[in-house]
């Protein structure tokens, strides 16, 4: 087979890397809505704090794409 | 006819190109958009404490808006000894933030979306990091590396596991940023190509999916330039306060 359509699969498995965010992500949330439903008056900072933590899993599905990226591109 | 693809938006157009004993200095769409950003912010700032008095009007209460989240993230993350490191914290994430809202304009060029520069950013705040935390504390600095209380036996896989985790941290945090700001607007081109090539089948259909979609990207600038600046502040701490 040659080489760029061996790129193309290869850039096709990397998206199997969003799967761990897209879980990461949703367990972030589940852990938020459990902690607001205990705890309504904190509700304000754990918002906040479950921002920060979908903004830091999300980053790992992004590095897949980064992958995926440098293996088309190069 | 050019080939469109969703990755002609992140091409540098060079607009006067200068070069210094073979070097290119040329003064791209890039920097054009960072200049702007950089004439924005001042302009913001100088024009709204023109007059500053001590019971704000509104202009002036939006600028102490910012500088008081700023100033609480700060306080928050690392304390009292956060304060010298204020304006630095408040021109990253100013400088993220519109550079970040500028991309959202039609026809303009994003700026963070391109690896060196979120790079520069990252590598400032961590030679800004090293150099504070072995100002402070001379080579006591490096315990850092070794959490309280590991067993003897664990703590040379230890410090380099951690030393690794610090060296790591310049790069997810421009990684972070670059990668969102690209994956989004790639994102954006896409739909908004299917916007116009759907037009006969299933009509109403993309073009709600564009504008949820360009409403999620401006929630995301705004995230990644905080989430930056509050991954700033808690790299400061580890280095001002030792854990």
């Amino acid at each position: 087979m040659e080489l760029m359509s061996l790129k193309f699969i290869g850039v096709g498995l990397t998206t199997f890397g969003m799967l761990g965010a897209a879980i990461g992500v949703g367990s972030i949330f589940s852990a938020l809505l459990n902690a607001i439903a205990r705890n309504p008056s904190a509700s304000e900072q754990l918002q906040r704090m479950a921002f920060i933590g979908a903004g830091l899993a999300e980053a790992m599905g992004l590095f897949s794409f980064v992958i995926a990226m440098l293996i088309i591109f190069s | 006819m050019t080939h469109h693809s969703p990755l002609n938006q992140f091409e540098l157009k060079t607009i006067i190109p200068i070069s210094f004993g073979g070097h290119d200095f040329s003064f791209t769409n890039s920097s054009l958009v960072m200049l702007v950003v950089a004439v924005i912010i001042s302009a913001f700032f100088s024009y709204a404490m023109r007059r500053p008095s001590l019971v704000p009007s509104r202009f002036q209460a939006s600028a102490e808006l910012v500088y008081g989240l700023i100033c609480n993230m700060l306080n928050e993350n690392v304390g009292p000894k956060g304060k010298p490191f204020m304006p630095l914290i408040f021109s990253i994430f100013l400088f993220i933030l519109i550079c970040n809202l500028c991309g959202m304009l039609p026809y303009s060029f994003t700026v963070t979306s391109h690896i060196i520069i979120t790079f520069m950013l990252a590598i400032l705040i961590f030679i800004v990091v090293t150099i504070v935390g072995f100002m402070k504390h001379g080579t006591h600095f490096l315990s850092l590396f070794l959490p309280h209380g590991t067993p003897s036996w664990l703590a040379p896989l230890m410090i380099v596991i951690e030393l690794f985790t610090y060296l790591a941290r310049p790069i997810s945090l421009s990684l972070r940023l670059a990668a969102n700001m690209m994956a989004g607007h790639i994102l954006l081109k896409v739909i908004a190509g299917f916007v116009l090539s759907m037009m006969f089948f299933l009509k109403p259909l993309p073009l709600p999916l564009m504008i949820i979609l360009i409403g999620f990207e401006i929630f995301v600038s705004i995230l990644q330039a905080y989430i930056f600046t509050i991954l700033s502040c808690v790299y400061l701490n580890d280095a001002v306060n030792l854990h």
